[in-house]
């Protein structure tokens, strides 16, 4: 085992008064699997991980971290893909993974009251008995847990008719840097006082530590419906979305997978998409049987006018799980064609999804780099997955790739992150979205709530100093400078 | 639609106010002047010339507005590409601005079903407290880079910024809609709330009043029709003025005018309030109230706490009482610290919300 440190043997010391031995790692061996989140290429070794199961735990241990003046990083699953997550070296992780209780299922209110670790699906899983479920669905549902959604904002497949995280939370019970107890947000629609619900969701672990929630729950819809649809022109498909959302429906999910996505995610899964197409739109409809009836016509016809070569509708509950299967597997099926992949997050306005996929493609052709399309059509968020291979020294390359997309999105009035969060990863980016002032403004936000800088330091709001570093041109308005040079 | 740029004025004063070191009363038509906690009015900011549509494709679900404009005229233009503002605000005169409702945070009819101003809120443009123009969010439905600060906007009552354009996500507006009137007590009224509830039945509106409860039930032609055969109802004719009453707070329930207005926030289900049964209005499933009392403030408040919701003092005159619910001290401490970061020369609105900020 390594020496400790001094400052690590006086934390352990510290913590052990309140804290089993096994809640705190400190053997190298131990820390290995935090070093790192979803996104791998980034890793840290902490000073150590606690694991702490009572809030009056969390309040002790960023009470002593005040005290000491040591960086705290929360962690739940460690799913993230921005590495949001990702270790400070001269601080601790504090792991949310013991806060894994569901307190209350609230059958009249329709709400759930939950741990911060516990995971995204089984809300759901224990809501089912009384006809209910929690909406927002990212891929990772069956591994991420409610408290990193929270942090993140996360969205998925049924975010376009049901919303983000922040539309289905009420409540969230947080640990202040000071260790004091914050409440946000009420069981009420509406809270008195700024909203520092919209605040601390989608803040990533920079304004407070979150340590229970309390999440809107639906009821399971009568009827639900899924079509789909092929196409032997990505244009095609990319009109069709707009064409639907135009016509007056929403869609509860509304997906696009192109042709090398279709044929890994076909060879992964089965699930019994057509491989020879461009691209395939998968579109979910749910709701009163009537309506479903009435706009699954409507779409059709759509589709049809709008150049689709094949439209099938699920037949059986059994056929639509399976149909999805194959989408929520699409990010592992890419893994299977390619030593190493990069997921980018973009969100662009529905209009320019024809635009944005063609200058990939001529990105893509560029850099001589294959890129996989597997989205979110409906809402506009683009999950280009860059092909690459680490040991062929491709990492920097697909790197500058995924910088280019994100400047293509911010270029066409959108932005760099949709779900993922900002993390360790698009902190350069954030310097090309946003003016100084404006990152001025959110390190005003930030040193409202922490003002010792203690929580996640170093994510999610570049410093001033980084921006300038990097020499990042501000996308004002959507215009690059020089907009009339071609860069494709 | 008449397209006015007066950011360059609005800038002006703002940097006019921190030089001179005086707090500015932000406001677009003056139709919610009645809301909050009385401040300084002298130096005014009227952001109601500031007015226009910035960028409007149907396709696209969003429109982006300048703050002075009308809630009257964004409605039409919407309303003529089909589609509406999910949140249903009230319009309290013709000159009521958007900006206005967004700075307030309110919500109509629809809220329970369609969600709040602030859900809708994807962007917006706005001076800070340091005479700067600054944009956060955007038109997208999904966007995750820094804080919402676009979202904090909604209901911050001119206290953080001033509001120039504002990015609204908007739904396709329903094909068809029946209202229903249906005789009850409150209990019974609650009682039908929580059993349609985990139903499909699509409601967009509830309202009980005297004894009658009204529901508005929206979506495609067929659905509409067969829910509202199965319940035992009137269809009521003039449905549409109905609507607009309650959610303009023009209903004859709002004429009276000797005692205090408040509205009580509370968690969906929550039983009728027994105390409460005359001189109020019930909203959105029984989550909103509205009640004339003259009971004393603290017993009010204790109540809707009790339930875990708030109360607030939507209309009178109570020297020394807060328009708003009382909040935690932890939760003062760090608003008051937003406002002195976001607001360092202390130039916008202070006191309207929380006398401490």
């Amino acid at each position: 085992m390594e020496e400790p440190t001094k400052i690590q043997s006086k934390l352990i010391s510290k913590f052990s008064e309140f804290l089993d031995e096994e809640a705190i790692l400190s053997d190298a061996d131990e820390l290995r699997p935090y070093e790192c989140d979803g996104l791998s290429a980034y890793r840290k070794t902490p000073l150590l991980v606690v694991l702490p199961c009572t809030i009056e735990a969390v309040q002790k241990i960023m009470a002593i971290c005040m005290r000491f003046g040591i960086p705290v990083v929360a962690r739940g699953a460690g799913t993230g893909l921005s590495g949001g997550a990702l270790p400070h070296e001269q601080g601790i992780i504090l792991s949310l993974a013991r806060f894994d209780k569901i307190i209350d299922i609230n059958a009249d209110h329709f709400t759930a009251r939950v741990q911060p670790g516990v995971r995204n699906l089984s809300i759901s899983t224990a809501a089912s008995s009384y006809g209910l479920y929690y909406a927002p669905d990212p891929s990772s549902q069956i591994a991420c847990s409610i408290g990193g959604n929270v942090a993140e904002n996360s969205g998925g497949v049924h975010c376009l008719k049901y919303g983000l995280t922040l539309h289905n939370v009420m409540e969230i019970t947080l640990v202040t840097a000071k260790g004091e107890l914050l409440t946000v947000g009420s069981p009420a629609l509406d809270t008195p006082g700024y909203d520092l619900l919209s605040l601390m969701t989608g803040s990533e672990g920079m304004l407070a530590i979150i340590v229970e929630v309390l999440v809107k729950l639906l009821p399971q819809a009568d009827e639900k419906q899924l079509i789909m649809v092929s196409f032997d022109k990505i244009e095609t498909a990319s009109h069709a979305v707009s064409a639907i959302i135009s016509s007056g429906i929403i869609p509860a999910g509304l997906e696009m997978m192109d042709r090398l996505a279709i044929q890994a995610a076909e060879s992964f899964a089965h699930a019994g998409y057509p491989t020879d197409v461009d691209a395939i739109l998968l579109c979910e409809l749910d709701g009163s049987k009537e309506d479903v009836s009435e706009q699954i016509e409507i779409v059709q016809r759509i589709l049809t006018k709008g150049g689709a070569v094949d439209i099938r509708i699920a037949k059986t509950a059994e056929e639509q799980a399976k149909l999805w299967q194959g989408r929520k597997s699409a990010f592992p099926a890419v893994g299977r064609i390619s030593p190493d992949y990069y997921c980018m997050d973009g969100t662009i306005p529905r209009h320019q999804l024809a635009h944005v996929l063609e200058s990939m493609n001529q990105l893509s052709k560029q850099y001589d780099l294959p890129i996989a399309n597997v989205f979110h059509a409906g809402d506009g968020n683009l999950h280009p997955l860059i092909l690459y291979d680490a040991n062929k020294g491709e990492l920097e390359k697909a790197e500058k790739l995924g910088a280019d997309i994100l400047s293509l999105c911010i270029e066409v009035g959108g932005t760099i992150t949709g779900e993922h969060g900002v993390g360790h990863e698009k902190l350069d980016q954030m310097c090309i979205q946003f003016s100084t002032q404006e990152i001025q403004q959110f390190h005003a936000i930030k040193s409202s709530f922490d003002p010792h800088e203690l929580l996640n330091p170093g994510k999610a709001i570049p410093t001033l100093h980084r921006c300038a570093e990097f020499g990042a041109m501000h996308v004002h308005h959507g215009k690059l400078p020089h907009s009339d040079i071609p860069r494709f | 639609m008449f397209d006015h740029d007066i950011s360059a004025q609005l800038i002006e004063q703002v940097n006019q106010a921190i030089t001179d070191k005086h707090c500015l009363y932000i406001h677009g038509a003056r139709s919610k002047q009645f809301y909050g906690n009385p401040i300084e009015m002298e130096h005014r900011l009227d952001v109601s010339p500031h007015s226009g549509i910035v960028d409007y494709q149907p396709s696209e679900l969003v429109v982006t507005v300048r703050a002075g404009t009308k809630l009257i005229e964004l409605e039409k233009l919407l309303i003529a590409e089909g589609q509406i503002l999910p949140f249903e605000p009230p319009i309290h005169t013709e000159n009521s601005t958007i900006g206005g409702v967004v700075a307030a945070g309110l919500s109509g009819p629809r809220r329970p079903f369609s969600g709040a101003v602030r859900d809708h809120i994807l962007g917006v443009e706005m001076i800070n407290g340091r005479g700067e123009v600054v944009r956060f969010g955007g038109q997208v439905m999904k966007n995750v880079a820094g804080y919402d600060i676009s979202r904090l906007m909604a209901g911050s009552l001119g206290s953080l910024g001033v509001l120039l354009n504002i990015s609204i996500k908007l739904i396709p507006a329903p094909k068809q809609e029946v209202t229903l009137a249906i005789e009850a007590n409150s209990q019974q009224a609650m009682t039908l709330f929580n059993q349609w509830r985990p139903t499909p039945l699509p409601i967009s509106a509830s309202c009980f009043y005297e004894d009658c409860l009204y529901i508005r039930l929206s979506g495609g032609v067929k659905a509409v029709e067969s829910f509202s055969q199965r319940i035992d109802g009137d269809i009521l004719p003039s449905a549409e003025g109905f609507w607009q009453a309650i959610r303009n707070q023009k209903h004859e329930f709002f004429d009276t005018l000797d005692k205090p207005l408040w509205r009580l926030s509370l968690p969906p289900a929550t039983p009728a309030l027994r105390r409460f049964e005359s001189d109020t209005l019930i909203e959105w499933n029984g989550a909103q109230y509205w009640l004339y009392s003259n009971a004393p403030t603290n017993i009010i408040r204790d109540i809707a706490s009790k339930h875990g919701g708030h109360a607030t003092l939507y209309i009178g005159d109570r020297p020394g009482v807060n328009y708003f619910h009382p909040l935690p001290s932890v939760s003062i401490m760090i608003q008051k610290r937003l406002k002195q970061n976001l607001d360092p020369h202390g130039i916008f609105s202070s006191g309207r919300l929380y006398k401490d900020f």
